[in-house]
C-alpha cells in the first residue's frame, strides 16, 4: 500500500545559533526532499527561534525526519502537522507602475475586493501587500499580471498550531535536570 | 580593608588567570583528562602547538603522518578506552583530511573532539591561504560543531564539546578556532559542562515499557537477542550477561557489538548480518520475540526489510529515540541507557531455559561448521586461508587480544573467527566501512591500553591507504602487531565481481610492493609467510615480540567469505557457498 504524500508543516524550536539552518536543511537534502518553503523567526520564548518548513512527504517520512531534527543538539523540539491542524498564511508584495493605478480603474477594484493593502505610492510605482492562502495570492497575481507587474515576491508559510506546543515546559524541565 | 574583601580578591585571583587562547585550549584538554592527542601541525594551529611544546611533560601529542591517521588513531583510542579521543589539525587541507575519520566516528557513535585551526577571523570568507569552511563541511558528519573567534569562548565551547561527544549516544564534535582567538589573552577559568538546555542526553526510561518487554519475553517460546555497540558504549556487559543467563535467551551480536559477551559464552550464538553466522541469520526469521539492544538495524544486518523478522514481535532498546521505527517497526520501544534499562528488565524476567530453541541454533551451527568454518580454519587444501591465520592468533592470544580490523574480506573473517574474552576488543570500521582505518586505529588503541595486546588485521588494499602510519608506529615505539592478509586483490569487491558481475575483475587486482622491505624501512621487525608450515611459528614469534611486528601472510588469491546474504536478499536466504 502506497502511503499518501501530504503537504506537512514542520515546526522547529531551536537555539539561535549560526550554522543550525545548514544542519537542519542538510537533513532534508540527504533524503532528497525538496523544501517548499522555510521561514525562521523569533518564537514566543525569548531567545528561542522557530522554523516553519513546508514539505510534501508522507507522514511516516515526517516522523523520521522530525526524529532526526530533534536529535540535533541545538534543536529543542520539532513537530509536524497537517494543514487541518494549523492556522497558516503567506504574505506577498507587488510592485506596479503608478500610472496603471489611474489608467486602469479595475486595479482599484481588485485591491478593494481582495483586501490588499497599499504600502506606498510614489510617482513611479506603488507597492501592494497581501496576506492569505496560496490560492488567494495566486489569483491576485494572475489578475494583476494582466496589467503588468514590475516585481512580485511571496514569503514562505507561517503557521501556528491549533493544539498547544509545550515547549516552555520542556525547556523548564531541561533546565531543572 | 576588611578580611572578607581580601579573601574575595584572593579567591578571584585563584579562579582566573590571564593566558592566551592557545594555552587555554591545552588547559581545557588537560582539565578533561586528555593525556594523549593525535595531530599534525600547520600555520593556523601553530600557537596551540607552541603551547603543546610548553606542556609536553603533561600531555602527549602524537605526530601522525597524515591527518586521516590522526582521526582514526583518536578513534582507536576512544574505542578501546571508552574515553573521548582527541585529534588536532590545521586549517584547510589539515581539517578536510580529518573528515573521513569524523564521518566514521559519526556513524559508529565514537566520542571524538577534533580541534582545527582556522585563518584569523578578519580573513574569514576572503579565500585566504588554507581557508576552508570546515564547519560547513563537517556539519552533516558531526554530532555538533562550532567555530570560535574569540579566546573568551574557548573554555565554554570546549567543555560543551567534551560533554556532547561523550554523553548520550556518543559522536564526533569539531571545534574550529581562528588563529587570532588562539593569540588573544583573556581571563581563563574552566568549568566542566553539566548540561545543554536544548539537548537531553539520555531519554527517560518508561517503567511501563520495561514491564511490557518483560511480559513479552517471559511468554516467548523462541526469544532471540541481537545486541549492538550500545552495550559497550553503555558499559552494560554485566547486565546483558545477566539477562541472557536468567531468561536463557540465545544472543547474537552485530559487528560493533562483538566482544561485549565472551565468544565462549554458551548462549553467544554469533554474528548477524551479511557475513554473519548461519544460525542467527536464519533464525531471525523463526524467532517469536526479537530483542534488539543498542543496535540500529543497519541494512547489512537486516538484508531486505520486507522479509526481516516479520513473524516476530520486536522489542527495541535504544538511547536514541530517532532509531526507534527508523528501519524496523518496534512493538515495544524501551528508551534509555542500556545499563539502566537492562537492570530494570532483569528484575522482571522469569528464569527460563529454552533448550529446544537453543538446540536449533546448535544444529545450524553444525551445518555451518561442516560447510564453511572447518574449511576456513582447518583447511586441508593447498593455499593459506585467512581463517587459519585468525585461528593461530587466537591460540597465541588466548582470546585476550584487541583485534583491530580494516575493511573487506579479512575484516569479516577477523570478526567471525576472533575469540574475545574482554569487552571493547573488536575495533573496526563498521558503518562507514573505511579502508585505511586499522593501522592508525591500532596505534591509538595500543597507546590507550599499553598493557593489552593489539593486533591489526589488514588487507593488502586497505594497508596501502594509510601505510605511512608505520612512521608513527616507529617514532612512538607503539608495539602494534600488524598482520597483512595479502591476496593481491581487493578481495571483497573481487568476490562480488565473481558472484554478481560474471567474474569481470575490473580494477581489483593489485600488483603489490615488497611489504617486508617497507616495514623494515621503518625499522619494524617483519616476516612473510607463504606456506602453512611456517604460519604457527611466525604468529608465535609475532605475538611474543615486545616491539611492533609486521607479518605478511600470502593467502589464497580467490578465497571467498561465506556465509553471505546477497545484497537485498532476505536474512533467511543466507548462502553457505
Amino acid at each position: 500500500m502506497k502511503e499518501e504524500i501530504k503537504t506537512l508543516t514542520i515546526s522547529i524550536y531551536t537555539e539561535n545559533n549560526i550554522g543550525l539552518l545548514n544542519r537542519i536543511s542538510a537533513i532534508f537534502q540527504r533524503r532528497t526532499i525538496n523544501i517548499e518553503s522555510l521561514t525562521t523567526s523569533q518564537s514566543e520564548i525569548e531567545n528561542v527561534n522557530r522554523f516553519v518548513i513546508v514539505v510534501n512527504i508522507t507522514e511516516s517520512q515526517a516522523k523520521k525526519i522530525v526524529g532526526q531534527i530533534e536529535k540535533q543538539i541545538e534543536v529543542i523540539r520539532a513537530y509536524y502537522h497537517t494543514d487541518e491542524e494549523t492556522i497558516y498564511t503567506e504574505s506577498c508584495m507587488f510592485k506596479i507602475k503608478s500610472k496603471l493605478l489611474f489608467e486602469e480603474p479595475q486595479i482599484q477594484n481588485l485591491i478593494k475586493d481582495s483586501n490588499t493593502r497599499i504600502v506606498t505610492v510614489n510617482k513611479e510605482f506603488f507597492v501592494l501587500e497581501k496576506s492569505g492562502r496560496r490560492n488567494e495570492i495566486e489569483s491576485l497575481r494572475r489578475d494583476l499580471n494582466a496589467f503588468g507587474i514590475m516585481q512580485f515576491v511571496r514569503s514562505g508559510r507561517i503557521a501556528v498550531t491549533k493544539d498547544e506546543m509545550k515547549v516552555t515546559e520542556m525547556l523548564a524541565a531541561f533546565n531543572n535536570k | 580593608m576588611n578580611t572578607e574583601t581580601v579573601n574575595k580578591t584572593k579567591e578571584v585571583a585563584e579562579q582566573t588567570e590571564r593566558i592566551t587562547g592557545a594555552e587555554a585550549i591545552i588547559k581545557c584538554l588537560m582539565a578533561e583528562g586528555v593525556d594523549i592527542l593525535y595531530g599534525y601541525p600547520g600555520g593556523a594551529i601553530m600557537p596551540v602547538y607552541d603551547e603543546l611544546y610548553k606542556f609536553r611533560d603533561q600531555i602527549h601529542h602524537v605526530l601522525t603522518r597524515h591527518e586521516q591517521g590522526a582521526a582514526h588513531a583518536a578513534q582507536g583510542y576512544a574505542r578501546i578506552s571508552g574515553k573521548v579521543g582527541v585529534a588536532m589539525a590545521t586549517s584547510g587541507p589539515g581539517a578536510t583530511n580529518l573528515i573521513t575519520g569524523i564521518a566514521d566516528a559519526q556513524i559508529d557513535s565514537t566520542p571524538l573532539v577534533c580541534v582545527t585551526g582556522q585563518v584569523p577571523s578578519a580573513l574569514l570568507g576572503s579565500d585566504a591561504f588554507q581557508e576552508t569552511d570546515i564547519v560547513g563541511i563537517s556539519t552533516p558528519v558531526t554530532k555538533w560543531n562550532h567555530q570560535v573567534t574569540k579566546a573568551s569562548q574557548i573554555p565554554e565551547v570546549l567543555a560543551k564539546a567534551f560533554y556532547i561527544a561523550k554523553s548520550g549516544r556518543p559522536g564526533p564534535v569539531l571545534i574550529d578556532i581562528t588563529k587570532d582567538a588562539q593569540f588573544e589573552e583573556f581571563d581563563f577559568k574552566y568549568e566542566k559542562c553539566k548540561g545543554v538546555r536544548s539537548y537531553k542526553a539520555i531519554p527517560d526510561t518508561d517503567p511501563k515499557s520495561v514491564t511490557a518487554a518483560a511480559e513479552l519475553i517471559n511468554n516467548a517460546k523462541k526469544p532471540m537477542i541481537v545486541w549492538g555497540q550500545g552495550i559497550i558504549l553503555g558499559e552494560a556487559e554485566a547486565e546483558l550477561k545477566a539477562v541472557v543467563e536468567k531468561a536463557g535467551i540465545p544472543a547474537a551480536w552485530t559487528i560493533l557489538g562483538a566482544s561485549a559477551l565472551p565468544t565462549s559464552h554458551p548462549l553467544n550464538i554469533g554474528m548477524v548480518g551479511m557475513h554473519g553466522n548461519y544460525a542467527p541469520n536464519k533464525l531471525t526469521n523463526e524467532c517469536d520475540v526479537l530483542i534488539a539492544i543498542g543496535m540500529r538495524f543497519d541494512d547489512r544486518v537486516t538484508g531486505n526489510l520486507a522479509t526481516y523478522a516479520k513473524q516476530a514481535k520486536v522489542i527495541h532498546f535504544d538511547i536514541d529515540p530517532a532509531e526507534i521505527n527508523k528501519n524496523v517497526h518496534a512493538d515495544i520501544a524501551v528508551l534509555g541507557n542500556s545499563k539502566e534499562s537492562l537492570a530494570l528488565l532483569l528484575a522482571e524476567l522469569n528464569e527460563n531455559i529454552h533448550e529446544a530453541w537453543h538446540q536449533e541454533f546448535k544444529d545450524l551451527y553444525a551445518i555451518e561448521y561442516d560447510k564453511v568454518i572447518k574449511n576456513d580454519i582447518s583447511p586441508t587444501k593447498e593455499g593459506l586461508t585467512m581463517g587459519e591465520v585468525l585461528k593461530q592468533i587466537n591460540i597465541e592470544s588466548k582470546g585476550n587480544a584487541a583485534i583491530v580490523s580494516d575493511v573487506g574480506q579479512h575484516q569479516m573473517i577477523a570478526c567471525r573467527y576472533s575469540e574475545f574474552n574482554i569487552t571493547k576488543s573488536n575495533i573496526t570500521s563498521g558503518g562507514l566501512g573505511t579502508m585505511g582505518f586499522a593501522l592508525p586505529a591500532a596505534i591509538g588503541a595500543k597507546m590507550a591500553a599499553p598493557g593489552r595486546e593489539v593486533v591489526a588485521i589488514i588487507g593488502d588494499g586497505g594497508y596501502q591507504m594509510n601505510i605511512q602510519e608505520l612512521g608513527t608506529i616507529f617514532q612512538q615505539k607503539a608495539a602494534v602487531k600488524i598482520v597483512v592478509l595479502n591476496n593481491e586483490f581487493l578481495g571483497m569487491v573481487r568476490q562480488w565481481q565473481q558472484l554478481f558481475f560474471d567474474k569481470r575483475y575490473a580494477s581489483t587486482e593489485m600488483t603489490n610492493p615488497n611489504f617486508v622491505a617497507i616495514a623494515e624501512g621503518y625499522y619494524i621487525k617483519a616476516r612473510k609467510v607463504v606456506k602453512r608450515e611456517e604460519l604457527a611459528d611466525a604468529v608465535k614469534e609475532m605475538m611474543e615480540s615486545k616491539e611492533s611486528y609486521f607479518l605478511e601472510v600470502c593467502v589464497e588469491k580467490e578465497g571467498n567469505v561465506f556465509p553471505m546474504i546477497p545484497s537485498g536478499a532476505s536474512v533467511s536466504d543466507v548462502r553457505l557457498s
